[in-house]
């Protein structure tokens, strides 16, 4: 995913001269092809990310559209503030980029993994939440974000996801995108961020949880779009969410204060200080598969 | 008006309405008059008519609590009608108790130390790479250096050659509590900020010529960002504010405001 954003940053950076990309000396064998094209268009801004997201900040209200770019939470707590009152409340054009989102550093600890970044950045005002489930939604959230200059946050996995849509989807802020459809227009498993993958290999694994729920993905969210989400979310009577994410203040959370009639699955909040691989973790800090498969089928025609 | 002038008149307008909204603050805007009174007549490229003009020089407050300052300066030199100043403090005023970027005339909005400076700089590195020649001017407080923010920024306009910031340090070396050298010492300052990479200028913040002279300085400097320390004295201007740690929360009684603006209006 991370590399697919590189590729259609430099895409979008060849006809909008305004794309600046500020990287916390992060990104290597990654942002090279942006640095070498855009030689003027791309900074290291070192090891500070504080300064890094208020430069951000400054360029951005010259008409620059800038992307932050780091690993987890580096560009996300440790300049919460920065982002809080430079970017969010001056509304500001600055995308902050995170690479390994939720537990895709898994093996790096404790400090690498953001299990409570929607937590932060959906409680500010201005900002959209852009967690796509594969490159493709990432392709679609880039295009919309470049045409739509905004405090926003992007959430990336970190490399080797597969391809889910078959072409790039057009994506705006709440709106779902549908990927398996079934007679039964009640029941919607429904994700944001990476976690898609493994909702689809859940849904594709039991007739009868394919016979009675569909999948749907919501790459773009926020504080902004609650009502269209609520409008859209609406007609389903039942919906399960799952999100790689703590319960306060995640995802699920968000649809619950929404007024949905949602059941959230999370990470358990043992993972914190948990080490392994994304696979590990979420085995041991994630429900079972077979317990998942479970509740939707027992939960089909329950409310 | 020449620039003596505006500060005096400023300084009565900001012991008005901080009295008025029974705010804090006072002694911090007070320390800065001088060298904000100089900024608006002598220095920066702003018309009070067109607060937007893209090719204005940027300045910013990053003491965002010494906003009345800045206020006081602006209404004077019709950024917006003296009327409103009166207005400051009050419940749905634009004009809020610390920096804020509705008010017309106004970058940024601060109120957390630390914020200014990085944004100024990210300000100063569009200019250069839309090769545009109006410069940015960020006014920090000395207790603000203790915000390790600044010094990533210090590190990072000197690392781009930024010769188009230029920093203000108001150096009253008194903070919330005492003084800046018993609270945290940030000494010695000078040689800090030279050792980073930037032109130093000390001057007397008072001294409405020196402070000319240093902005003229500033403006010749090339391939370096500029900071000038300039030396001051919090609550300049009112002698029983002078120096007195209590005056940067305290408010003024209607005794203590006749008293202000008495002084000042015979300074």
């Amino acid at each position: 995913m991370r590399d697919t954003f590189i590729k259609e940053l430099v895409h979008h950076a060849r006809t909008n001269d305004k794309i600046v990309l500020i990287v916390g000396d992060l990104g290597f064998s990654v942002v090279e092809p942006f640095a070498e094209e855009f030689p003027d268009r791309f900074i290291n801004a070192g090891v500070a990310e504080q300064n890094m997201t208020g430069v951000a900040a400054g360029m951005a209200s010259e008409g620059y559209h800038v992307f932050t770019y780091s690993i987890a939470n580096f560009p996300l707590f440790r300049c919460a503030e920065q982002i809080r009152n430079d970017i969010d409340y001056h509304n500001l054009p600055v995308t902050i980029v995170s690479v390994g989102g939720g537990l895709a550093y898994g093996n790096l600890g404790y400090s690498h993994h953001a299990v409570q970044d929607f937590a932060l950045i959906r409680s500010m005002p201005n900002m959209v939440i852009a967690a796509p489930g594969d490159p493709l939604e990432m392709s679609g959230c880039l295009e919309y974000l470049v045409e739509n200059p905004q405090p926003s946050y992007l959430r990336i996995n970190k490399s080797g996801e597969p391809d889910i849509h078959k072409t790039k989807p057009r994506i705006s802020p709440g709106e779902l995108q549908i990927f398996k459809k079934t007679e039964n227009a009640d029941n919607l498993l429904l994700t944001t961020g990476a976690v898609l993958e493994l909702a689809l290999e859940i849904w594709g694994s039991n007739d009868e949880l394919r016979d009675s729920w569909s999948v749907g993905s919501l790459p773009m969210w926020g504080e902004e779009f609650r009502n269209t989400i609520f409008n859209q979310l609406k007609p389903y009577k039942r919906i399960t969410t799952l999100e790689e994410h703590l319960l306060s203040g995640g995802f699920g959370s968000y649809l619950l204060e929404i007024g949905l009639n949602v059941q959230p699955f999370y990470l358990d909040s043992k993972v914190c200080g948990a080490v392994g691989d994304q696979n590990y973790l979420l085995s041991n800090y994630f429900e079972s598969k077979e317990y998942l498969i479970n509740y939707l089928v027992k939960r089909k025609e329950l409310l | 008006m020449k620039s003596i002038e505006l500060a005096r008149k400023a300084r009565i307008h900001a012991v008005q309405i901080v009295h008025n909204a029974q705010a804090s603050h006072i002694a911090s805007a007070l320390s800065i008059l001088d060298i904000l009174a100089v900024l608006y007549k002598n220095v920066l490229n702003v018309l009070p008519s067109e607060p937007e003009n893209p090719n204005r020089d940027r300045f910013i407050l990053s003491k965002g609590h010494a906003c009345v300052g800045v206020y006081a300066v602006l209404a004077e030199c019709g950024f917006f009608e003296k009327e409103m100043l009166l207005t400051y403090g009050m419940n749905g005023s634009i004009l809020m108790n610390h920096i804020s970027h509705k008010i017309p005339g106004v970058e940024f909005s601060t109120g957390s130390l630390g914020h200014g400076l990085p944004f100024g700089v990210g300000k100063a590195l569009a200019a250069k790479k839309m090769k545009k020649n109006w410069r940015t001017y960020v006014l920090l407080s000395d207790g603000e250096m203790q915000e390790g923010s600044n010094w990533e920024a210090f590190m990072f306009a000197a690392h781009h050659k930024l010769d188009n910031i230029i920093a203000i340090i108001d150096y009253n070396n008194l903070q919330s509590l005492t003084t800046v050298d018993k609270t945290l010492n940030i000494q010695p300052l000078s040689e800090k900020l030279k050792s980073f990479g930037w032109h130093v200028i000390e001057v007397d913040g008072h001294n409405h010529d020196a402070l000319k002279k240093s902005f003229k300085e500033a403006r010749v400097v090339k391939g370096k960002p500029i900071v000038i320390i300039a030396k001051t004295t919090k609550g300049k201007g009112v002698s029983y504010m002078e120096n007195r740690v209590e005056w940067h929360y305290k408010s003024l009684s209607a005794n203590e405001l006749k008293a202000a603006i008495s002084e000042l209006e015979n300074a």
